[in-house]
């Protein structure tokens, strides 16, 4: 089936617009607003959607505006922003190794910014607010060039990427194993939440970096998954459309990394939403195109997490479960319709 | 999949990554002759092999926080006094020791056949998902039903093996070109991965359960009692001498399922008895010491090496590889971070994954 499109030409522009992803972005935008106004509103201290609107202008009483301002809005933009980060780099991993089921999770990125955090809720001595989200990243960035620099061998293919990251996963994976069993007690449960992928410590110090680096990253994705679409037709067919092949891939891997590196500082590595955003996306539009999967898995992306912190925190009463846990009990039965469905159609998703 | 790029180009960056420094350099390579081509070698470094397990055995009941002469270990057995010592070697050291051969024989046989099985070259029961579908029925056992011995975290970890290695080879050889490596790899990890963040729900609030649990889920041998090697010894000895039958049948099937029905073999059945053997060896080496990573990756590799492609070798060498790098890795865990100690799925992992990275850099991944 071909997606039907239009063409915006001026001088010196053209772009080509793919209207049912144009739809389900807006579809997707307003879901996600509604979220977020539940989710701003509604929570122990519940309350009205005119007075939140109120509070966001400035209006309203004392306590009303400190819930709002200070606690509620800042950790539902930061569930917005790291929604995007992840499914955009799940994207863009997926349409580099050209396989369905790759994402940061399994290719040793999130793992290599768990055991560099964990280690500092373990092992380290003063811990400022931002020594563990800067630990993260840092982990994260490390993981991504080792794994560039192994999987390089007078190039990067993507199944050597996704097998060499599959080695780093069990490496780190091991190593936070370990750094577990030396916590005391009390660091054992804080550093399992962070494990786990929570929203808890969201604030406004999460909300700026992350939308300074998505305002920088995401155009330049978007740009870039022109040449991720001739990437997808194989590396000889892309060379000879005129694409610098390997400066391409190196530009997006390092997008796809640094997006999970601060998704992951901000909230810890939340469970598969990198894996299944894009597929829910590619499902919904109808396409396989990069250009359209792209900013759709990072609206899809978003409002996952955005609706899974909501569904953590107000459907189980008193206690509120963190964001990573909703994400893996959705992840699971899609798990298993992925896989009914490939038995069915004899195609991988 | 895209060609390899070439060779030459590449060449230049392999420096850059060691392989293990106890791996026969070279062990991987496509066509290479077997260093033992000859039947009477080949038992003769069996033989070798043995001897070299024996060693880790009396390294392993040696060496540690306290260091104990040989002689004194010997006299243990031969005559028990009730020195420290001697209560040492009896009662943790060898203990353990047991554990270690049974886990690291059972995990060295499931990877060879894993890997003929799935004529998959990165098959390994850690990669495929097998061992953290033990792992999460384990918990399951522990968290919800309550089950506190370790006869019974055998059944559920038998159980949660054998699902999840249906689940993984069914998600693998979905789409047209069936089962290649990369897919099964892939499926196994992702699984593997639900798996595990399904267990993290289930203890993010128990703190007590995951005190416990984490010492298990790290893959360790540490303080395990003779009670443990009875009772997962009855399922990795079934295990283990099916999986000694089976390598003739992976021979022909090595050929290619087609190949192997015109040679009159039954594939289905073979399928299902190797099937039913990595699930008990897999199994049975989880319930026992957690889940260990690369284990049974690399040593089947490494008897590949040594005796070429005939599976009547791999799996006994495999087997006692197997034993032998579980043991000397429990055994190094112990003298890195002395008085404390590294655990042995913690040195595995770091030992094996350089040598899972070599052998995906090294060729393009054909099947076996």
């Amino acid at each position: 089936m071909t997606a039907r499109r239009v063409s915006v030409r001026t001088r010196g522009l053209s772009l080509r617009v793919d209207l049912r992803v144009l739809a389900v972005l807006g579809i997707l935008g307003a879901l996600t607003l509604v979220a977020l106004t539940l989710n701003v509103g509604r929570g122990e201290f519940s309350i009205a959607p005119a007075d939140v609107l109120a509070a966001l202008v400035g209006g309203g009483d004392e306590t009303t505006r400190f819930v709002v301002l200070d606690l509620r809005l800042p950790r539902a933009l930061t569930a917005i922003l790291v929604g995007i980060a992840l499914g955009m780099s799940g994207a863009i991993f997926q349409d580099l190794a050209r396989n369905g089921l790759v994402s940061p999770d399994v290719i040793g990125i999130s793992w290599g910014a768990s055991l560099a955090a964990i280690s500092v809720i373990v092992f380290g001595e003063a811990t400022g607010a931002l020594t563990v989200p800067l630990a993260a990243l840092g982990g994260a960035l490390a993981a991504g060039v080792l794994l560039y620099v192994l999987a390089w061998r007078g190039g990067v293919h993507g199944y050597r990427l996704v097998l060499v990251g599959i080695g780093l996963t069990t490496v780190f994976s091991a190593g936070v194993s370990y750094v577990l069993t030396q916590a005391m007690f009390f660091e054992l449960q804080r550093a399992y939440v962070w494990l786990v992928g929570s929203l808890n410590d969201a604030g406004w110090e999460q909300v700026w970096p992350l939308s300074a680096t998505l305002a920088v990253l995401l155009p330049l994705a978007l740009v870039l998954g022109r040449q991720l679409e001739a990437l997808q037709l194989g590396d000889d067919l892309a060379r000879a459309l005129g694409v610098g092949v390997e400066r391409a891939r190196l530009a997006l891997i390092a997008i796809a990394i640094v997006l999970t590196g601060v998704a992951v500082s901000a909230a810890g590595p939340i469970a598969f939403v990198a894996f299944f955003a894009p597929h829910i996306a590619r499902r919904v539009c109808q396409t396989v195109s990069p250009s359209g999967v792209l900013p759709a898995a990072a609206a899809t992306g978003a409002f996952i997490v955005l609706g899974s912190d909501l569904a953590g925190r107000l459907l189980f009463g008193a206690t509120q479960l963190p964001v990573g846990i909703i994400t893996s009990i959705i992840a699971a039965p899609y798990f298993l319709y992925l896989l009914q469905r490939a038995n069915r159609v004899g195609a991988t998703g | 999949m895209a060609p390899p790029p070439t060779r030459a180009a590449g060449e230049g960056s392999g420096a850059r990554l060691d392989p293990r420094p106890d791996a026969p350099a070279g062990a991987p390579r496509r066509p290479q002759p077997a260093l033992l081509a000859s039947k009477r070698r080949r038992t003769a470094g069996l033989v070798v092999a043995l001897a070299l397990l024996l060693a880790c055995v009396m390294a392993s009941l040696a060496l540690g926080a306290l260091d104990i002469a040989p002689a004194d270990v010997i006299a243990a057995f031969t005559a028990f006094d009730d020195s420290r010592q001697h209560v040492i070697v009896t009662e943790l050291r060898l203990p353990r020791t047991l554990v270690g051969l049974l886990v690291g024989a059972a995990l060295g046989a499931s990877g060879a056949l894993l890997q003929g099985l799935t004529r998959n070259p990165l098959a390994d029961p850690g990669i495929l998902g097998i061992n953290a579908g033990a792992a999460f029925a384990v918990v399951v056992a522990i968290y919800l039903l309550g089950v506190s011995s370790v006869f019974a975290y055998a059944w559920f970890a038998l159980a949660g093996a054998a699902a999840t290695g249906v689940l993984v080879y069914a998600l693998g050889a979905s789409g047209r070109d069936g089962a290649t490596p990369i897919k099964l790899a892939l499926a196994g990890v992702v699984l593997g991965a639900l798996l595990t963040s399904l267990t993290s729900a289930l203890l993010v609030f128990d703190t007590k359960t995951l005190d416990t649990f984490r010492f298990w889920i790290v893959g360790s041998i540490a303080g395990r009692d003779l009670g443990v090697a009875g009772a997962v010894a009855p399922f990795i000895g079934v295990g283990l001498a099916v999986a000694l039958v089976c390598g003739r049948w992976l021979n022909a099937l090595a050929l290619g399922e087609d190949v192997a029905r015109s040679l009159g073999q039954r594939v289905g059945l073979v399928r299902l008895l190797c099937g039913a053997a990595v699930v008990l060896l897999a199994g049975g080496g989880v319930a026992a010491a957690g889940p260990i990573f690369f284990v049974g990756l690399t040593v089947p590799h490494v008897a590949r090496g040594l005796v070429g492609n005939d599976y009547r070798w791999i799996v006994p060498y495999s087997v006692v590889l197997g034993a032998i790098l579980l043991i000397a890795s429990d055994v190094l865990g112990r003298l890195i971070a002395r008085p404390s100690e590294l655990q042995v799925g913690v040195v595995a992992a770091a030992l094996g994954a350089p040598f899972f990275i070599a052998l995906v850099r090294r060729r393009r991944l054909a099947e076996l």
